[in-house]
């Protein structure tokens, strides 16, 4: 089966219905598909539940999804950095469900794992923690949460090849390894599309079995959100 | 004289132990990286992804794909790895952090953190704080001992929805430093020219000696 697809347009193409569910990687700017989140501003599906660490800022990234509307619900676990996003949930026009971050990360493990459910202490005796079911191991209180899946994850790497194997650089690796495997479908761009049988099977980060398509990205803009410099 | 951020800061640094692994929040806690004793063995976790964190980047080492959990731009270490937020979040909540450093809005006498959330504000969201406070093995907090009008956000209950439930072992705030002990905070240094007394009329929680 023939996963590469000449872009972001013809990777999408066919997945996309209103109302779906939608995982994107990335943490802040970082790591983020760039080229996949302008190919859903393009399409203009609707009434989007978006899973993803941030929402964005206003002129980039799952930003612009929020300023053409396309997104009914976000599910993040910060979203500080977005006056659009402000609007809209102040609005009343956006729904939002906060996660703690690692009950985020790993809501979207055990979905792509085939978990339904874990306990964890993040959270007891919080806000978080009403109306989920309590339980006692071991002397200590945990909370039950939910294993996450979605109609479409979209992904960034690295380098990837043709067998949708791919290889994260530094911290842009962030949630997209999880939301690879938690996806019905998942499509990943890539900086490098890289020749199969060069990217040393040890190094391999996501094997090729959690990704259906892949693209190689062009002129990645990659914005830095804090551009944060020391003296020579 | 009361302490400044910096002095906070430096009094945190000292609760660093060699060969730790150690999250710092934003804020205040940030600046704990600047005070590590020399030749002390820490290892700072960013919660995007990275062991080892190293000093921001010259202008020319500036990389996107290479930041911290402020979205700061970072740069990394020979020791430094890299991992998943699902790993990240399984040093933390599975105990390996030996430290964490937060900020704080309000603590309580049993040790519960307030730092997220002001119901009628806009929230922003918790982060990755609820996960630290609950799987670090120690919680230090640092914070300023009252609000603008002298207000205690040192309290018997915490008014603002909890980060965590009984998480704090230490309390640093520009008045003195405080453990968290049965029965209340327990006071252990006092920034200079602060007195105890001062410190007790500016303090709701109930301090055990």
């Amino acid at each position: 089966m023939k996963k590469t697809y000449p872009d972001a347009d013809a990777a999408l193409a066919g997945l996309l219905f209103d109302g779906m569910t939608i995982m994107s990687g990335g943490f802040g700017l970082c790591g983020i598909p760039e080229k996949l989140i302008a190919a859903l501003v393009k399409a203009g599906t609707k009434n989007l539940t978006v899973i993803s660490n941030n929402a964005g800022v206003d002129e980039f990234g799952l930003g612009l999804l929020l300023q053409t509307r396309q997104i009914k619900k976000m599910v993040s676990s910060y979203v500080g950095e977005n006056k659009t996003f402000e609007k809209q949930y102040l609005g009343g026009e956006l729904e939002l469900e906060f996660n703690p971050q690692g009950t985020l990360a790993e809501r979207i493990r055990a979905g792509g794992a085939g978990i339904p459910g874990f306990y964890t202490k993040t959270g007891v005796g919080t806000l978080i923690a009403e109306g989920k079911e309590h339980k006692e191991f071991d002397g200590h209180t945990y909370i039950l949460e939910r294993g996450l899946k979605a109609d479409l994850s979209i992904v960034k790497a690295w380098k990837g090849d043709a067998q949708g194997n791919l290889v994260f650089r530094k911290t842009s690796r962030n949630f997209n390894p999880m939301m690879a495997t938690a996806g019905k479908v998942t499509v990943a761009e890539v900086e490098e599309l890289v020749p199969v049988g060069s990217l040393g099977p040890d190094a391999i980060h996501t094997p090729g079995i959690f990704v259906q398509r892949i693209i190689h990205g062009q002129n990645y803009e990659k914005r830095i959100e804090q551009r944060t410099v020391r003296a020579v | 004289m009361p302490w400044t951020r910096e002095d906070m800061a430096k009094r945190a640094a000292q609760e660093l132990r060699d060969g730790f692994y150690v999250n710092l929040g934003i804020g205040i806690p940030t600046l704990v990286a600047n005070h590590i004793p020399a030749g002390m063995d820490v290892t700072l976790q960013s919660e995007n992804g990275m062991l080892g964190m190293g000093p921001f980047p010259t202008e020319n080492e500036v990389d996107p794909d290479l930041i911290n959990a402020g979205k700061q731009t970072i740069t990394e270490l020979d020791r430094t790895s890299y991992f998943s937020s699902a790993d990240s979040f399984a040093m933390i909540r599975g105990g390996h952090i030996d430290l964490s450093v937060l900020g704080a809005m309000e603590v309580s006498e049993d040790g519960d953190l307030a730092n997220w959330m002001v119901p009628g504000k806009l929230v922003k969201g918790m982060g990755g704080a609820m996960d630290l406070v609950a799987g670090v093995k120690r919680c230090v907090v640092t914070m300023d001992h009252t609000d603008k009008a002298g207000n205690s956000k040192v309290l018997k209950k915490c008014t603002l929805p909890l980060t965590g439930k009984a998480c704090v072992h230490m309390v640093i705030t520009n008045l003195g430093v405080f453990d968290v002990v049965k029965g209340g905070l327990k006071l252990k240094e006092l920034a200079p020219g602060v007195t105890a007394e001062e410190i007790g009329a500016k303090t709701q929680a109930a301090l055990v000696s």
